[in-house]
């Protein structure tokens, strides 16, 4: 039997110890003295949420398919656990060798979320690698980071040996064959970076160099070394019915935020939504085939035993196969005891046939995302989704028996106005109106309307990545706008209002479009003790402003301030296809308020038709 | 049908909750094709319910729990489904079908076996053989029990059914279940105070060893008893 790093004192002293044994269900196990290469994957947040996301689940069953690979996975220690490590000085370890994380070969650390940073020099730190990859020895990792918050690496660049650009499935086997290269002709750490660096997709920060005007924009950001590209090309799979895809997904013993077989059934969405950075990013739309799908379903399920199936992608309903999928998910499981949940679907009469089929209608409630207040602002953000489909939807869902409503909107978009901020107020009250029109023996009780606002946060790539963002002030006073309005409603009483915390949106807007000077902020912030940012209970602003304000960071130059479409953005070294030239049109529009029409309307020549493939030669096929 | 399972939890499978283990073996139903029988209602349930749950730190060879199914293949047969898809730490030891007059598990729990090993340097006294068992000659021991209002005190030693200092640790059986109920720890608690010595901070390492059921006569017989192989 394995024997675990943390002793059973440990063990029985903190919460939820099971996050720190690992040993689940479809846990891979290999001999890690008998592989070549061993790389740590690391979701930089506590255990249930990490186990929760997809990504680490393909790339964990991509990377053990090869048998010179042995990858494992390590997750950030709970507050209680960080601090006994701490006292007693116990290395961080991985959860399936029990081995301490600074003998692996990679650290490969999936970044999701801003308020993930400081967690991140948590996972270096408590694995004893320096926290600067300039200070790193042969003996360390090569730290490598990915996912969507790698689209603008540079507040995290210091930190990072490299970061790869792209969706995980494509160039890690290439980046592990020269590490294995190297290896073999006695290279160093060094020359494995150069070799890399000339992978397409791979971006090495310290072969890159930045100057910046007295205004504290960037001057200049250049390659220093001869094999570092000077535009990095995100890295897309376009064939995602052949590529890798787990059958047998790991399966928690504590109960997971996702508890339950993920189907991811796209990738990207036609939607240029113009607030939206996944849309941005993940585009063109790629489509999964419905026989790869059955078959991924079915095998998921037997393998795992879960109960429940979900459908993930960024707006389901888009879809062109949904039916013939869900009627199979229903007529194949829903009598073997397995729920089926369809999140992201546009209320309409079919989704509401099927979402009747498949969940409790008394219980379940029904989701609306306008964003925003009015038509006008929508037309600015380009969310195609107007007040009459979603009353339409709503009279439909109220005679099919529902009488829960969730809506949720943005606050501090670009171009905003009072009676923008109102119309929130004023659609949940046309809501609850159309309720109370079915005639009372026809109603179920009472309705409820909750709309929730969070705050807007620009980020890179998309057509408001030159949009000023709101002050903490601003934003907390248009919540009380909206606040006020919705007790002015005739039917407050069936109507509540929720608002975010706006601390954490603003911190949230640095970190999303700051560049590298604003690594040194979330090293003082860390160094202050600052982690688990993203959970309400550690977050702690005041060490964040001490840390602002030590580093001498204006918060004005970065979350205010409108920038010029001129200026060289930090992020602008790395191409995702869509083409800046698209994005300034996109801005432009935005604030003439015109509408671009989905992909599958019309093409509007974001760019990454050069990719070759997805929606963009639907048509065309 | 109804079908009585016992199961082994050791090694690092100590450190999963009683309630995670239930969702584990709910799991486990499913990926060995077990056709266990659902409620009725727009979110069914299995039909399966534990003996007797286990303390987070015990590993067990003796834990049980009982499922309804619709049809099933021989005992042998269920065995080697189930155990195809564990966990290391996890094992199926029987499956056995019970007369379909059977009272579930949970209600005719009445004692268990344990096995009580002190930690290296963690021992309260040095002859443990003989202060244990000149404290069970007690003829009674008492020991304040907290309740929801007020502390009371207990006499627990006819809650301890039998003993036996064994040279692999102290051999156990308590008095387990709705009725009455006690755990090794508690035991172990009196222990010490009757040797006027401080507890030592996690000094157990502790094993249930099997559970027991009254059988119509009112005597305790394991509870993988009360079932029979199927061919
Ligand atoms: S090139 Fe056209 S079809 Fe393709 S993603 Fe861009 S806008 Fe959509």
């Amino acid at each position: 039997m394995r024997k675990l790093a943390l002793s059973d004192e440990i063990l029985l002293s903190i919460e939820k110890p099971a996050r720190y044994i690992g040993n689940e269900v479809n846990m891979v196990k290999k001999d890690f003295n008998k592989v070549d290469i061993r790389f740590a994957m690391c979701f930089p947040d506590v255990y249930e949420i990490g186990m929760s996301h997809l990504g680490i689940q393909i790339l964990y069953d991509m990377f053990n398919k090869r048998d010179d690979v042995y990858c494992e996975r390590v997750y950030s220690p709970w507050l209680d656990l960080d601090k006994i490590m701490r006292e007693q000085d116990i290395p961080l370890f991985a959860l399936e060798s029990q081995q301490p994380i600074k003998d692996f070969d990679f650290l490969g650390i999936t970044i999701q979320y801003e308020m993930c940073y400081t967690n991140i020099l948590q996972i270096l730190d408590l694995s004893k690698i320096p926290l600067l990859a300039a200070d790193r020895t042969e003996d360390d990792p090569i730290v490598i980071g990915g996912g969507p918050c790698a689209y603008n690496p540079e507040p995290l660049a210091p930190f990072f040996d490299l970061f790869y650009i792209g969706e995980g499935e494509m160039v890690y086997f290439e980046l592990l064959d020269k590490y294995k290269e190297n290896k073999a002709n006695d290279g160093t750490r060094h020359t494995f970076l150069e070799m890399a660096a000339e992978i397409e997709g791979i971006y090495v920060p310290m072969f890159y160099d930045v100057t910046y005007h007295e205004d504290g924009t960037i001057r200049s950001f250049e390659p220093n070394h001869q094999n570092a590209k000077k535009i990095i090309t995100k890295q897309l799979v376009m064939d995602i019915s052949n590529t890798y895809y787990p059958d047998r997904p790991l399966v928690p013993f504590i109960k997971a935020t996702q508890d339950r077989v993920v189907l991811e059934i796209q990738r990207g969405c036609i939607r240029g939504c113009r607030f939206c950075q996944a849309g941005s990013v993940y585009k063109p739309v790629r489509e999964r085939d419905l026989d790869f799908l059955k078959e991924k379903a079915y095998n998921m399920l037997k393998n795992t035993g879960h109960e429940e199936i979900s459908l993930s992608s960024l707006s389901s309903s888009d879809y062109s196969q949904l039916e013939g999928l869900i009627n199979f998910l229903i007529d194949e499981f829903k009598g073997k005891g397995v729920n089926i949940s369809l999140p992201s679907l546009r209320i309409d009469a079919f989704s509401l046939d099927v979402m009747s089929k498949v969940q409790d209608v008394r219980k379940s409630s029904l989701t609306f995302a306008p964003e925003a207040g009015s038509q006008r602002l929508r037309n600015v953000i380009n969310k195609g989704l107007t007040e009459e489909v979603i009353l339409n939807g709503a009279k439909l869902a109220f005679d099919g028996g529902w009488n829960r409503v969730k809506l949720y909107f943005m606050l501090g978009l670009p171009t905003e106005t009072v009676s923008d901020m109102q119309g929130i107020a004023l659609l949940s009250e046309k809501i609850a109106e159309l309720y109370y029109q079915i005639p009372k023996d026809q109603r179920i009780g009472k309705v409820s309307v909750v709309a929730s606002t969070s705050f807007f946060v620009p980020k890179p790539f998309t057509p408001f990545q030159w949009a000023s963002m709101n002050t903490k002030e601003q934003f907390l006073s248009k919540a009380k706008i909206v606040n006020d309005k919705m007790k002015e409603m005739l039917n407050k009483k069936s109507l509540k209002y929720n608002w975010h915390e706006a601390d954490v949106s603003v911190l949230e807007g640095l970190l999303a479009r700051g560049d590298r000077r604003v690594a040194d902020t979330i090293l003082y912030a860390y160094r202050l003790g600052c982690i688990y940012d993203a959970w309400g209970e550690s977050f702690d602003y005041d060490k964040w402003e001490q840390a602002i304000k030590a580093t001498n960071i204006d918060m004005d130059f970065y979350i205010t301030r409108e920038r010029n479409t001129d200026e060289i953005l930090p992020w602008d070294f790395i191409d995702v296809g869509v083409t800046k030239q698209f994005l300034k049109n996109e801005w432009k529009k935005a604030k003439k308020e015109t509408v671009t029409p989905n992909c599958r309307m019309q093409c509007a020549g974001c760019g990454v038709a050069k990719f070759g493939g997805g929606v963009c030669f639907e048509s065309k096929n | 049908m109804k079908v009585r399972i016992k199961f082994a939890k050791q090694g690092a499978m100590k450190f999963v909750g009683h309630l995670d283990i239930m969702r584990y073996f709910q799991k486990v139903m499913r990926r060995s094709d077990v056709d266990i029988a659902y409620s009725e209602g727009f979110s069914p349930h299995q039909k399966m319910s534990f003996a007797a749950p286990l303390g987070v730190g015990l590993t067990s060879r003796g834990e049980y729990f009982d499922i309804e199914v619709n049809s099933t293949e021989s005992s042998k047969e269920m065995l080697r489904r189930m155990n195809e898809t564990m966990v290391e730490g996890m094992e199926v030891i029987r499956y056995r079908l019970l007369p379909e007059d059977s009272k579930n598990a949970m209600s005719i729990v009445s004692e268990a076996d344990y096995l009580v090993n002190f930690r290296k340097g963690k021992e309260p006294c040095s002859d443990l053989k003989n202060q244990f068992e000149q404290f069970m000659a007690q003829e009674q021991i008492e020991i304040l029990k907290a309740t929801k209002k007020s502390e009371v005190v207990v006499d627990i030693r006819p809650l301890i059914r039998s003993f036996e200092v064994r040279n692999d640790g102290i051999f156990l059986k308590l008095a387990t279940g709705s009725e009455n109920n006690l755990k090794p720890e508690l035991v172990v608690d009196a222990f010490c105070e009757y040797l006027s010595v401080q507890r030592k901070p996690f000094d157990l390492l502790t094993e249930r060893l099997e559970l027991y059921g009254k059988n119509e006569n009112g005597d305790p017989i394991p509870l993988e008893d009360f079932g029979v192989d199927l061919d």
